[in-house]
């Protein structure tokens, strides 16, 4: 296996000051340690929705499948189903898998399915100029709620404890150290890894200063204990001010999605023998 | 008379989809080719179900305007069909709950002495009606040891007292034949697909495909396959392209309202060229319509879902048969040209029982394109002479596979450059092309019955088999186009070489064939349609015929 350059050819089109780089280099950084673990880079898939985030896939010199809207998780599940040896990544936007895409966000989580989502979180729509997601807070004024938001947002930590979800845990872009070591503690994880990142949309939705002086790492917190992860998950809620934890808010086991499937499969591999067993019942 | 007709029917709950299939078991072990037609209501339990069971010795796949036998658990199975009754008709009832002539059993009496649950009224019915119609208790007990995996004693038990409470009033003779596997349009679908190569299916429950998951559901209970029943079609769609995308043959299934979630993901497999076949069940629509009834109003649907343009297989079997061969033929042309194919079917077809005899090894081998070779030069969308490009899943040794829903390069890398975004365009076109030029290959337009006649019937889908019996009875030719995307013009032309009157028979109201084939210059004369989500039956569309042709 020859070394390979982990960024492609492709021109980078985000703005200036973007959460996103540093997104991409905490992500590249996390799969040259697994190369160094001894995982092979062809074995890594990642799979992005579309938006800023999206783009990704085109940077990233990994295998790679760029899907639509709001729809990263069915595709990442059904890649790790069908061949559990793969190391799935997700990318997606927090429009893109908070509002489009939030049914299958609750399924990946309530089935374990041993991948890891990383949801770039900036909180407001960028590739389509600036509108509110389900995590801008309230009064956000976008180009579609000039007068400001009329909801709250939600908590999307506190949606994927009650989901099921075995690894939750928070980055922010504005603490690359402490992002990067949550992706990779992610991707460790044997079940479905949670990680929003709280991103700085330098267009639309600039909170450096604000996360600045808000963000601090967790520490001294049980991160096996259920309980105790809600009540950090509900520290920060979105909306009002409060400190905003960065780090694992939970962490525990339960078979994933792949380990029961295999337990249930048929093992015949003769589809003429299936066939004729089938048309034999019927006569 | 070697043609008989035996209605069914009772309550949702009284097992009258599984009695239908005994009663055409017990015709298909007497050497008659069987097709049974299943109307019910979208309920669970109550409401009026009732199953047209018909044998000849002649292969069918039709129901007629009258039945020679009506076996009533409830009183509507007597008083909802008077007009397939004649003189001749005989009635087999429960003569605890139901009032009419003929050969009444006391079904609660019965039940009632054997200890047996009110649900196996049907096996003492068919009891009955075994010895009303002459059939050896032998040929019934064979039957029901076949088919009966749960309970046989006791419903042997039930069905002799049936048939020593009747009396015989004709004896149906026993035919040369031995008997043919029996089984569902969905079935037979399910078996092209396994044959084709199927690695995995993913549905979530819509009428009139649901049958389709139990039985791939069966199936994989002890062959390797994957079955998922994942939370929505939108969700069932974008899984099949995951595991396209890392190799596995995927099919998925569902009707309209289904298929419409599923149309963003139609066309990012036109896009991303990932394999996918769609089983789509038609049912009677607008939106929700009528859940468990039949139509074939979604060709144009089928012909244009999805945004942008790309090349797609639609095919519509006729028959049990058909669906076999065309479901394998679907999968394997998806996979060798990386298109989707849709395999267009409906209700009467989907949920209608049929003797089969199994295309097997009479199905075309679709000829393999190279897969590409691996390494760092790997180009997932590169350009070729057909416009297909080798097809590689990871994981593959110091290779990057890259997929892409938008406009990409021949790396799959985005792009919005107006050279490449035409190239691109004219790849897919070129697939196009070179899948027209494949399904020209196979036969995709079948011609039928009196094939030099003027007087020509078209017909698509499921009405094939009443088609056939109306063509074969008035001399007509019959002409049906099986592949409806890419149109096989020149074969559809071909078939109709001399042909003066065109009539087109539907099962919807726009005249959606007669629409297609309009856009390629082919003008039907004469349209017969109905909709109103009940199938055509024989001696009804035989007199809207002549009614045309008079």
């Amino acid at each position: 296996m020859t070394a390979r350059n982990l960024v492609t050819e492709a021109q980078n089109t985000w703005c200036p000051g973007c959460g996103n780089f540093v997104i991409q280099f905490a992500l590249k950084n996390a799969i040259q340690a697994l190369e160094k673990e001894g995982v092979e880079l062809d074995r890594i898939v990642l799979v992005t929705g579309i938006g800023c985030h999206a783009k990704m896939a085109d940077y990233l010199n990994i295998n790679s499948f760029y899907s639509i809207h709001g729809r990263t998780l069915p595709v990442a599940t059904a890649i790790k189903m069908a061949n559990p040896d793969l190391v799935v990544l997700v990318c997606a936007g927090d429009g893109d898998c908070y509002a489009e895409g939030l049914d299958h966000l609750i399924f990946a989580a309530k089935r374990n399915t041993d991948i890891t989502l990383i949801v770039h979180n900036n909180r407001v729509y960028g590739l389509t100029t600036g509108q509110y997601t389900p995590t801008s807070p309230l009064g956000f004024k976008g180009r579609s709620t000039p007068g400001g938001t009329v909801e709250e947002p939600f908590n999307p930590l506190e949606i994927m404890l009650a989901s099921g979800a075995t690894y939750v845990a928070r980055g922010c872009t504005r603490r690359m150290d402490l992002l990067q070591k949550a992706i990779l503690d992610g991707i460790h994880h044997p079940g479905f890894a949670f990680i929003d990142v709280l991103q700085v949309c330098a267009s639309y939705f600039n909170l450096s200063d604000y996360y600045d002086a808000r963000v601090y790492e967790i520490k001294d917190h049980d991160e096996g204990d259920f309980e105790a992860a809600c009540r950090k998950a509900r520290e920060f809620d979105y909306n009002e001010d409060a400190p905003i934890g960065l780090g694992t808010l939970y962490r525990t086991t339960r078979p994933t999605l792949e380990e029961r499937l295999a337990s249930v499969r048929g093992t015949e591999k003769d589809r003429s023998a299936t066939i004729r067993k089938v048309l034999e019942k019927r006569a | 008379m070697e043609d008989f007709s035996i209605l069914i029917g009772g309550k949702a709950g009284d097992g009258i989809n599984s009695a239908g299939m005994v009663i055409a078991h017990l015709f298909n072990r007497l050497g008659y080719r069987v097709y049974m037609y299943f109307d019910y209501p979208s309920l669970i339990k109550g409401g009026h179900n009732y199953a047209i069971v018909r044998a000849s010795r002649e292969r069918i796949g039709s129901h007629r305007d009258r039945v020679d036998f009506v076996l009533a658990l409830n009183q509507e199975s007597v008083d909802f069909h008077k007009s397939l009754c004649s003189g001749e008709t005989v009635h087999i009832f429960d003569i605890s709950g139901v009032r009419a002539d003929g050969i009444g059993v006391n079904l609660k009496e019965i039940l009632k002495e054997e200890g047996a649950p009110p649900v196996m009224g049907n096996s003492c019915i068919i009891g009955a009606f075994a010895r009303a119609a002459g059939i050896e208790w032998a040929v019934l007990e064979e039957v029901f040891r076949r088919q009966m995996p749960k309970a046989l004693a006791l419903n042997l038990k039930v069905a002799r007292r049936g048939f020593d409470a009747a009396r015989e009033c004709c004896r149906i003779q026993m035919l040369g034949p031995s008997p043919l596997p029996v089984i569902s349009g969905n079935e037979a679908i399910g078996l092209g697909l396994m044959h084709g190569g199927l690695d995995a299916y993913i549905a979530y429950p819509m009428t009139p495909t649901s049958n389709l998951l139990h039985f791939m559901a069966e199936i994989a209970e002890t062959h390797d396959l994957l079955v998922f029943h994942p939370e929505n079609e939108i969700a069932v769609m974008l899984m099949a392209l995951g595991l396209g995308y890392v190799g596995k043959k995927t099919a998925v299934g569902t009707s309209g309202g289904g298929f419409c979630l599923m149309t963003e993901g139609l066309s990012l497999s036109g896009m991303s060229e990932i394999p996918v076949v769609v089983v789509l069940g038609q049912r009677t629509g607008p939106s929700t319509g009528m859940p468990t009834y039949t139509a074939q109003s979604d060709l144009h649907f089928a012909l244009h879902a999805g945004q942008g343009e790309y090349p797609r297989l639609v095919t519509a079997p006729g028959d049990a048969e058909q669906a076999c061969t065309w479901s394998s033929l679907a999968l394997q042309i998806s996979w060798e040209y990386q298109v989707p194919s849709l395999i267009l079917c409906d209700k009467t077809l989907c949920e209608g029982f049929f003797s089969f005899i199994d295309p097997g090894d009479t199905i075309p081998r679709i000829k393999e394109y190279p897969k590409g070779s691996a390494g760092p030069g790997y180009l997932r969308y590169q350009i070729t002479d057909t416009g297909v490009s080798g097809m590689l899943y990871p994981p593959m040794n110091d290779t990057v596979i890259k997929v892409n829903g938008y406009t990409h390069d021949q790396a799959g890398i985005t792009t919005e450059r107006a050279d490449l975004s035409s190239l691109m365009t004219e790849k897919r076109q070129k697939k196009g092309a070179a899948l027209a030029e494949e399904v020209s290959r196979l036969n995709p337009v079948g011609i039928e019955g009196e094939t030099g006649a003027d007087q020509t019937l078209l017909c698509w889908g499921s009405t094939l088999g009443v088609c056939r019996e109306v063509a074969s009875r008035m001399a007509l030719r019959l002409v049906q186009p099986i592949v409806l995307s890419p149109l096989p013009e020149k074969a559809v032309q071909d078939a109709l070489q001399g042909a003066e009157k065109l009539i087109a028979v539907e099962e919807n109201s726009d005249g959606q064939l007669a629409m297609l084939l309009a856009r390629h210059g082919i003008v039907v004369d004469n349209q017969i349609h109905r909709y109103d989500g009940r199938p055509f039956a024989l001696e009804e569309l035989e007199a809207r015929v002549k009614e045309v042709l008079a």
